[in-house]
Order: structure tokens, then sequence, then C-alpha cells
């Protein structure tokens, strides 16, 4: 059933493989921002202090 | 999962670069005010060792632990500086990922000028919009609670991230007053406000340390939108 959806709407099919890698991809770049950024962990906040201050994200 | 690899491989590049460059405009910018102001975070501690969690009677534990959270911290110098670099470096990967998952998204080739266009719509979600309520602050200066202050800046990020969206790709009228509602509503709720308390940091430190981070995170993202376009548009191409 899918495979014969898939042979009908190519295009259509790959564009939405296309829309799941980028979004993969945008979550994972949130996600290094939210570690860097926004970790309560004291060693993450410690190691990135200045960033933070320097990029506006809010510290303790 | 060869979009995924281009994606990871451009944004990997960029921000190898512009978090590069972005640390020596620190190191001359914004570092210098962060030291400076530090002096005062340590003078206001140690006048007042029985502020905040530190009630404790021993005045060794206050000397031992000058914030609550100072249990591993790098060395000032070499140590520090280079935690700072990776901070960035990481941060500039991780804000290029979203940026070329767009250009992924689109497409069709994104040229440097639309990638400059991009980048400038990260430094409105990600600097200016939670900036307005919560402007960047030099370490010593009232606060209030961190987890609201992340909630709202978090909040704040996605509602005008989606209120650009809907203003720019969308050509309905409801879309455009949305859009501007979006944009306008945190800042209607308001950011989560800092005690009143008196501060040793000085108004024009601070007030210089502002201008300072939101030209530097100008900068960031111009660089960041131009040369994350420019690096997928080379590694894309088939």
């Amino acid at each position: 059933m899918q495979q014969s959806q898939a042979a009908h709407l190519p295009a259509i099919a790959t564009d939405s493989s296309v829309v799941v890698q980028a979004v993969l991809a945008m979550a994972l770049g949130l996600f290094i921002v939210g570690v860097v950024g926004f970790s309560h962990i004291s060693a993450v906040h410690n190691a990135a202090h200045d960033v933070r201050h320097a990029n506006a994200f809010p510290c303790h | 999962m060869p979009v995924f690899r281009s994606i990871v491989f451009s944004a990997a590049l960029a921000g190898l670069m512009v978090g590069a460059v972005i640390s020596v405009a620190q190191f001359l910018g914004t570092v210098p005010l962060i030291q400076k102001s530090e002096v005062y975070e340590r003078k206001a501690a140690a006048e007042a060792p029985t502020a905040g969690h530190e009630q404790a009677g021993d005045p060794h534990e206050h000397d031992k632990a000058r914030s609550q959270d100072s249990e591993w911290e790098p060395e000032d110098g070499f140590q520090r500086n280079a935690f700072t670099i990776a901070a960035n470096i990481l941060t500039a990967i991780g804000f290029a990922l979203p940026l070329t998952g767009v250009y992924a998204i689109r497409g069709r080739p994104v040229a440097w000028r639309e990638g400059l266009l991009w980048g400038l719509g990260g430094f409105v979600v990600f600097t200016a919009a939670p900036g307005l309520g919560l402007p960047p602050e030099l370490p010593g200066m009232p606060v209030a609670e961190l987890a609201a202050r992340q909630t709202w800046w978090i909040a704040t990020a996605a509602a005008t991230a989606i209120g650009l969206c809907l203003l720019a790709f969308r050509s309905a009228a409801w879309a455009a007053v949305l859009g501007l509602g979006l944009i306008a509503l945190p800042h209607l709720i308001g950011a989560p406000l800092a005690p009143e308390s008196h501060s040793e940091v000085r108004a024009a430190l601070s007030h210089r340390f502002i201008v300072v981070v939101t030209l530097t995170s100008l900068l960031f993202w111009a660089l960041l939108g131009v040369s994350t376009s420019v690096a997928f548009g080379r590694i894309s191409r088939p």
C-alpha cells in the first residue's frame, strides 16, 4: 500500500523526506543551544558562563 | 540521509568560522565588561556574607563557594577563554542548524543576500525580542528567578518566530493581525521582574554592555546567515 503510494507520488515522497531530515537537523541545533545556553548543570553553566552573558541568555 | 548530512556539514563549517570570529569580537567587547562587573559582584558577595543562599554560620563555607553553583569553574586566563571559544562555536553550530534546515525546506538555491535576511530574522527572534524584556545582564545584577526568565525567553523567541513567519509567508489579513499579535503578546504579558535591590554594578557599565552585546549579536547573525547560505549552496549542489 505504502509502496504503491510512493510510486505514484515520487515528488511528494522526496519532499516529505527532505522536510523530515531538515526538521531533525533543526531539532539537533536547538538541543545544542539548549545545553550550552540553558542547562542548569553547574559545570556546564560555569564553562559557558561568559558566552551566556554575551548572548543575553538568562543567567544566574 | 543525504540532506541531513549536507545540513549538518554546512552548519558545522559555518558555525566553526562564525564562532571563532565572534570569540575575537567578545574578547574585545563583552569579556572585559564582564570581568569589570565581576569585581563588583565579588565585592558585594564579600560585604553581604549572610545574603541569599549562604546563611550558614560558617564563614569558610562562603569563601569556598562564591555562589551556590560554583562546584567547578574554569580557571581564569587560558582555560576560561578556551571554554568561551568552544561554547561560542557550539552555539554558532546550534543556531546554524535551524537556519540551514530552513534553506533545505525552501527547496531552491538560497543566495547569500537571502541568507543575510534569514540571519537578521534570527537576530530579531533570538536577540531583539527577548532582549526587550530581558536586556543583556552583567554578572552581579539583581535578577528574577532563573527558570521563570528562561521560560519567558524561550516563549518570546518562539512567538516572535511564528509571528514573523505568518507576516512573511501568509498574505491574508488575518495572518498579519495574528502575526503582529504574537510578536507583541510576550511583552504585553511582561518579562519576570527583578526584585527591588541595590546593585553595585554601575548603570553606565550595564548600558554599555547592552549596546556591545546587541552589536556583537548583529554581527553574529549577519555572518551566520551569509555563511550558512554559501556553505549549504556549495555542499548541497549535486
